[in-house]
C-alpha cells in the first residue's frame, strides 16, 4: 500500500508518526526528570542524615535539625483513616448508584457525586477551618470521645481544634467521589446474568450483592481503594490548613500534627536554610516514592483483575 | 393439626426469610443514606460558601487590584487575570502533549509499548499536586525566578494526563467502520488521522479540554512555589510572577484578618462556582452531542 502514496504523504505519515511518539516521550521525560529533580535537591539532606532521616522524629528548623517520622506517621494515619470512612461511603454509593437506583436518578446522583472532586482542595480547607472545625470541636470531638475516648484515639482535644481528624474528614470529601465512580462503573460489568440467576434462587438483594458482586469484582475494589489512598497520601494544601501544622506523633486523632505532603507546602515558600530546602525535597523524594508504589500497586491489582475476567 | 394449608403462606416471609429481607432492606436504605450524605456534603459546601462569599461580590471586588496584608479595601482583579493566563499558557502547552500522546497509543503504539507508555500516563495522574510544584521549583524556578511560564508548566503536567486519557478514549470510540472506510479509500494514514479520527473524537477532547482547566483553575499546590507574587497590581508578564485566585486565597486565609478572611470567601465562591458551571455545562453539551450523533 505504502508505495502507491506519493511522497508527500509518505513524509506526513512519517511526521506525524513522530509528533505522536514524541508526545509519549515526553510524558516519559517528564516523569524522568521529576525523579531526579527530586533527588537531586534531597542529595544534600541525604549525605547529612542517610536513610535514617526516615527514622528520625525531630523537625526543628530553628536548630537546623530535621527528620522525617513524624510527618510519615500523620500523612498514614490520615491516608488510613479517611480510606477507612471513604471505602465505606464509597463503595455503598458505587453499589447504590450501579444497582439500586433507578437510571433517572443515577444519572442526576452520579455527577453530583463527582462534583465532590472537583471542589479545589484549597476551598476544601478553607471550609474545612470555619464549618467543619467547629463542628467537630462542638459535636463530633465530644460525642466520639465520650463513647471511645478510652482507646485513646479519640482522647481529649486541643482547644484549638485542627487535627489530624478534621485532616481525615476532609480527605475523606476528596477520596469519596474517586472510589465511587471507580466502583460504580467496576459493579456495571458484572454480567446480568449472575445478578438475575442470584436473585431467582432466592437471595435477597444483600445476599446477591454479597454472594455475586463483591466477589466478582473484589480486586476491581481493593485497587479503586489503593488510588483513593494515593488521592489522600498526596493532598497537601487541605491537609496543611486544618491539620495543625505540629511535627508531632499522637495516638490521639484530636491533637495538632502534620502531613508530608502539608509540611511541603508550608515550609518550602518560606525556607530558611539550605539543608531545610533540602529536607525538604528529601520528603519529596520519600512521597514520590510512597505515591509510585501505591499507583503501581493500584494498576497490578486492576490489570490482573481484567485477566482473570 | 391443621390439615388444609393456609393458602397464604408462601406470600408473606416469616421467620427466617423475614430476617433476611429485613437484613437486605437495611442495607437498602444504607446504601440510599451513603448517597444522600455526599450529595447532601455537596449542597453544605456550596450553600456555605454562597452564605459566606454571595456579599463579597461587587463590581471593585472582580476588579480592584489584590488587598493589602490586612485584607481592608481592595478586590482580586489581578488574581482572576493571573488564573485566567496561566491556565491559557498550561493548556497550550498541554493539549498537544495530551493528543499526541493519546494518538500514539490509539494508532501508533504496539501493544507492549502501548502498555509502557500507559503506565507512565497513569503515574502522572496519580502524583502528588505538590511534587510537581517542587518539581519545576527546581528545574526552573531555582534557576530563573517565579514565573507565569514556571507556574503554567507545572499546570500544563496536571492537565496532561487528564487530556490524553480522555482524549485516547474518544478515538478508540471512533466507530471502526469509519476507519475501514478511509482505508478502503487508499486515504494516507495521516489524512485520516487529521481529516476522519480527529473531527470525530474533536467533541471528546473538548470536553477533557474544558475539564482540565477548570481542574487546573483550582490548583494550589503546583504554584505555590513557582508563581506566588508579593505584589497587588496588575501583572500580565508571564516572565514575572503572577497572581492567581488559589494562592491569594490561601494567602488570605493565612493571614487571618477577618477583612482578608471575608475576602478569600468571596474568591472561593466564584472558584466554586465556575467549575462546577464548567463541569455541569461540559457534561451536559458532551452527552447531548454524542446523543445526536448516535454514539
Amino acid at each position: 500500500v505504502l508505495n502507491r502514496l506519493n511522497a508527500t504523504d509518505r513524509r506526513a505519515n512519517r511526521a506525524l508518526k513522530l509528533l505522536a511518539l514524541a508526545g509519549g516521550a515526553l510524558v516519559f521525560l517528564v516523569l524522568i526528570a521529576i525523579v531526579y529533580q527530586v533527588i537531586n535537591g534531597a542529595s544534600l539532606a541525604f549525605s547529612k542524615y542517610g536513610f535514617g532521616f526516615i527514622v528520625h522524629k525531630t523537625w526543628n528548623p530553628p536548630a537546623n535539625e530535621y527528620g522525617a517520622l513524624s510527618f510519615i506517621y500523620g500523612t498514614l494515619v490520615t491516608a488510613v483513616g479517611s480510606l477507612i470512612l471513604a471505602t465505606i461511603l464509597g463503595v455503598s454509593i458505587g453499589l447504590f448508584l450501579s444497582l439500586m437506583a433507578p437510571r433517572r436518578v443515577a444519572m442526576v446522583i452520579g455527577p453530583l457525586v463527582e462534583m465532590l472532586a472537583a471542589i479545589p482542595s484549597v476551598v476544601l480547607g478553607l471550609i474545612g477551618i470555619y464549618l467543619l472545625l467547629p463542628f467537630i470541636r462542638s459535636d463530633i470531638e465530644p460525642a466520639l470521645h465520650s463513647v471511645l475516648g478510652f482507646t485513646q484515639i479519640f482522647g481529649a482535644a486541643q482547644p484549638v481544634g485542627n487535627s489530624p481528624f478534621a485532616a481525615i474528614l476532609v480527605l475523606t470529601i476528596m477520596v469519596v467521589p474517586i472510589i465511587a465512580a471507580l466502583t460504580r462503573d467496576l459493579f456495571l460489568t458484572v454480567p446480568r446474568d449472575l445478578r438475575d440467576g442470584a436473585e431467582a434462587l432466592g437471595c435477597t438483594r444483600w445476599e446477591m450483592i454479597r454472594g455475586v458482586v463483591i466477589p466478582t469484582t473484589q480486586s476491581g475494589i481493593t485497587a479503586a481503594c489503593v488510588l483513593g489512598f494515593g488521592r489522600a497520601i498526596g493532598e497537601a494544601i487541605a491537609v496543611a490548613l486544618v491539620i495543625g501544622g505540629v511535627p508531632a506523633i499522637h495516638h490521639n486523632l484530636f491533637l495538632a500534627a502534620n502531613s508530608t505532603a502539608a509540611v511541603i507546602a508550608t515550609e518550602a515558600p518560606s525556607a530558611i536554610s539550605a539543608l531545610q530546602t533540602s529536607s525538604l525535597f528529601y520528603l519529596a523524594a520519600i512521597l514520590l516514592v510512597m505515591g509510585v508504589t501505591t499507583n503501581l500497586a493500584a494498576q497490578r491489582i486492576s490489570s490482573r483483575a481484567g485477566r482473570i475476567r | 393439626m391443621s390439615a388444609i394449608p393456609d393458602p397464604t403462606h408462601a406470600l408473606t416471609a416469616s421467620g427466617n426469610l423475614r430476617r433476611r429481607q429485613a437484613i437486605s432492606r437495611g442495607f437498602v436504605t444504607a446504601t440510599i443514606a451513603a448517597a444522600g450524605l455526599a450529595v447532601a456534603v455537596l449542597i453544605m459546601l456550596v450553600y456555605y460558601a454562597a452564605k459566606q462569599g454571595v456579599s463579597q461580590l461587587s463590581g471593585t471586588f472582580l476588579t480592584g487590584h489584590l488587598p493589602p496584608y490586612d485584607g481592608v479595601g481592595g478586590g482580586i482583579g489581578p488574581a482572576l487575570v493571573g488564573t485566567g493566563e496561566l491556565v491559557l499558557i498550561a493548556t497550550l502547552i498541554a493539549l498537544p502533549v495530551g493528543v499526541l500522546t493519546a494518538l500514539y497509543l490509539a494508532e501508533f503504539a504496539s501493544p507492549r509499548v502501548g502498555k509502557v507508555v500507559q503506565t507512565g500516563l497513569e503515574q502522572m495522574a496519580g502524583l502528588p499536586t505538590i511534587i510537581i510544584g517542587v518539581f519545576i521549583y527546581g528545574l526552573v524556578t531555582v534557576n530563573f525566578g517565579q514565573s507565569a511560564i514556571a507556574g503554567a508548566l507545572a499546570l500544563a503536567i496536571v492537565e496532561v494526563p487528564l487530556i490524553a486519557r480522555a482524549s485516547l478514549e474518544s478515538i478508540r470510540r471512533v466507530p471502526g467502520s469509519i476507519r475501514e472506510a478511509a482505508d478502503a479509500l487508499g486515504v494516507a494514514r495521516w489524512r485520516t488521522v487529521v481529516g476522519v479520527i480527529l473531527p470525530t473524537a474533536s467533541n471528546g477532547i473538548a470536553t477533557a479540554t474544558i475539564l482540565a482547566v477548570a481542574r487546573a483553575a483550582g490548583e494550589t499546590a503546583p504554584l505555590l512555589l513557582n508563581t506566588n507574587p508579593t505584589g497587588l497590581g496588575y501583572q500580565l508578564n508571564p516572565f514575572q510572577a503572577v497572581p492567581n485566585i488559589p494562592v491569594e486565597i490561601l494567602q488570605l486565609i493565612n493571614s487571618g484578618y477577618s477583612a482578608a478572611v471575608a475576602k478569600a470567601w468571596g474568591a472561593a465562591f466564584l472558584l466554586i462556582v465556575v467549575i462546577l458551571a464548567i463541569n455541569i455545562g461540559a457534561r451536559v453539551w458532551l452527552r447531548r452531542s454524542e446523543r445526536k450523533r448516535g454514539l
